[in-house]
């Protein structure tokens, strides 16, 4: 009887920060290394506790630098690793987090967003490290980053993320804002199995004959750990199928192409969108993170005025859901896009999706404020061409 | 835009270091006791103390989409900088209680002024006017009912905590009712 009282479902008051702690350890992750900043500190105050407990380890280490080393140390050690920060933290990983992606390194970097640039408004929201998750890092790569609106997307997304990062061997970026991050809602977490959780790939040959970065038929190469009988070589330069050096141009084309194609390859399963209310819509409502709260209030407002709006959700930020956004833009007489910055990163990219001549209303608010549903419905109702920042106190 | 009766939404706003997120924390955990969905929200500066700091809260029976107030049904103002952003509100007609101990006086009917700081500090602890003034909030509003604080508190804290905090409950629904 005991047994069962322990498997009832469990509604808690949790923060989204704790969540994705939560979350990590649901899929596995044992090993968090860190340097706490806002506001993402949660993550690591909550990793402190439960890392040990679960037999893993949390290090405080000096800078963010070293948290991405110690990240991807660890992977390669065979364990699940993960590290949390924000903007001025995800900065200073990118080198290390491009070492990730050429020695195709299973991790996941959490970037709650704050208001920048540089050290900005600390403990304000934003969304505007968009395309610096995308190309952040030097050279030409593919990256997978996913993007939370509520506080059990924070966990299923953290699952998830460690299930890209093991399958497909790559650093995956969780970003949510600070709203989402810092908020708390009643959740009742998922019971152990009732989301899959993927572990990274086996060499199962002889040791001898292990190339680590000889990927099998589906893209990915086999990954053993440091310290098992396979001994290998990882290195941030050009490399061979067996780790070392290799400059031969026809290995460096390979290579590059392979560390797209194994994340294109396998786009449809990768990318993730949730649609509210698209059925009949001709008002579409592009979103990410907290700000997709904001757009579903926003469409079902619009929805009492006549005006049949929808939301599509990015839960999936990169590989970008250009498909997914024309196929309901085509329908649409009408495709806004709210993002908490500037210069529409979002929105650039839904307009490569649609193409010119589409009429693409960017809301944009960078001032450390919450884009609200007035904001949204004020840019439908505005004519055509006239572009509005909602950015008043 | 027409509202459900069963949703309510709470700004609790004062200055960092009085606890307000707590308060916003343990008024979405009674909320929860009754079996109803919350959100809490909080918006702070990067100071550890001073500067405006608030909770909002938002309960429902059914699922809460836009996670932020939008038409507060009570504002709790515990410094002047709190009162001076939310007051135009009051002329709205949203009921604010504020802290006459800190706060100069305000005149008109939704202004609704107690001494919860000092208060508080006769109880032994200034430090804990959050819990004394969210006690209040309750009272006036009945967005949770006072029972549900009172088996919050109980399962929070044991010994002379636990007294105070009682003590502190029964007095802030006694001043709200004053």
């Amino acid at each position: 009887m005991k047994a069962v009282a322990t498997l009832e479902r469990e509604t808690r008051l949790l923060q989204g920060n704790q969540a994705i702690a939560e979350g990590a350890i649901y899929a596995g992750a044992r090993f968090y290394a860190g340097y706490p900043i806002t506001p993402s500190s949660e993550i690591a105050d909550e990793c402190a506790k439960r890392m040990p407990e679960l037999g893993g380890m949390y290090i405080q280490m000096e800078d963010e630098m070293a948290s991405i080393a110690a990240v991807v140390g660890a992977s390669l050690a065979g364990a699940k690793a993960l590290t949390a920060t924000s903007g001025p933290g995800f900065s200073l990983m990118q080198e290390n987090l491009g070492l990730a992606v050429m020695g195709e390194v299973p991790c996941v970097v959490v970037d709650v967003q704050r208001s920048g640039p540089s050290t900005g408004l600390a403990t304000k929201p934003a969304q505007s490290d968009i395309m610096q998750v995308r190309w952040g890092r030097h050279g030409d790569q593919s990256v997978i980053a996913l993007c939370p609106a509520t506080v059990r997307e924070c966990f299923t997304l953290t699952v998830q993320a460690f299930n890209f990062a093991e399958r497909f061997r790559v650093p995956v970026v969780l970003m949510p804002d600070e709203i989402v991050g810092h908020m708390r809602e009643n959740v009742a977490l998922p019971l152990p199995g009732e989301i899959e959780v993927v572990d990274r790939k086996a060499p199962a040959g002889p040791p001898a004959s292990y190339l680590p970065f000889k990927p099998d038929e589906d893209g990915i190469a086999p990954l053993a750990a440091y310290g098992s009988e396979y001994v290998f070589h990882v290195t941030s330069s050009m490399h061979g199928t067996d780790g070392y050096s290799n400059n031969d141009p026809a290995n460096a084309a390979w290579r590059v192409r392979q560390l797209h194609e194994k994340i294109e390859r396998h786009r449809d399963e990768i990318v993730l969108t949730q649609s509210y209310y698209t059925e009949d819509m001709d008002v579409l409502i592009v979103t990410l993170g907290a700000t997709t709260r904001a757009a579903r209030t926003a469409a079902l407002e619009a929805r009492a005025q006549g005006i049949k709006a929808g939301v599509l959700q990015l839960q999936t930020v990169w590989p970008f859901a250009d498909r997914e956004i024309a196929a309901l833009g085509k329908r649409a007489r009408m495709v806004v896009v709210p993002e908490m910055n500037y210069s529409g990163q979002v929105a650039g990219e839904v307009l490569k999706a649609l193409g010119p001549g589409a009429d693409i209303r960017r809301v944009n608010k960078f001032n450390g404020t919450i884009i609200t549903p007035q904001d949204i419905l004020d840019a439908m109702l505005r004519p055509a061409g006239a572009q509005t920042q909602g950015n008043q106190p | 835009m027409r509202r459900a009766r069963s949703h309510s939404e709470i700004i609790l706003a004062g200055s960092g270091g009085q606890g307000l997120i707590l308060s916003g924390i343990m008024l979405a955990e009674a909320a929860m006791l009754e079996g109803k969905n919350v959100v809490q929200t909080q918006s702070y500066g990067i100071a550890s103390r001073g500067g405006l700091s608030l909770a909002e809260v938002i309960v429902d029976e059914e699922e809460i989409i836009f996670q932020q107030v939008r038409a507060p049904d009570c504002v709790l103002a515990l410094s002047e900088e709190a009162a001076k952003k939310y007051e135009s509100w009051a002329a709205r007609g949203v009921p604010m209680l504020y802290d006459s101990t800190l706060v100069a006086p305000r005149q008109g009917g939704n202004f609704i002024g107690r001494d919860f700081t000092r208060k508080a500090s006769d109880l032994g602890n200034a430090g804990s006017v959050n819990i004394l003034a969210l006690a209040a909030v309750a009272a006036y509003t009945g967005v949770v009912n006072i029972a549900s604080l009172e088996k919050l508190i109980r399962k929070r804290f044991r010994g002379a905590a636990l007294d105070l905090n009682l003590e502190l409950l029964a007095a802030g629904s006694e001043l709200a009712a004053a």
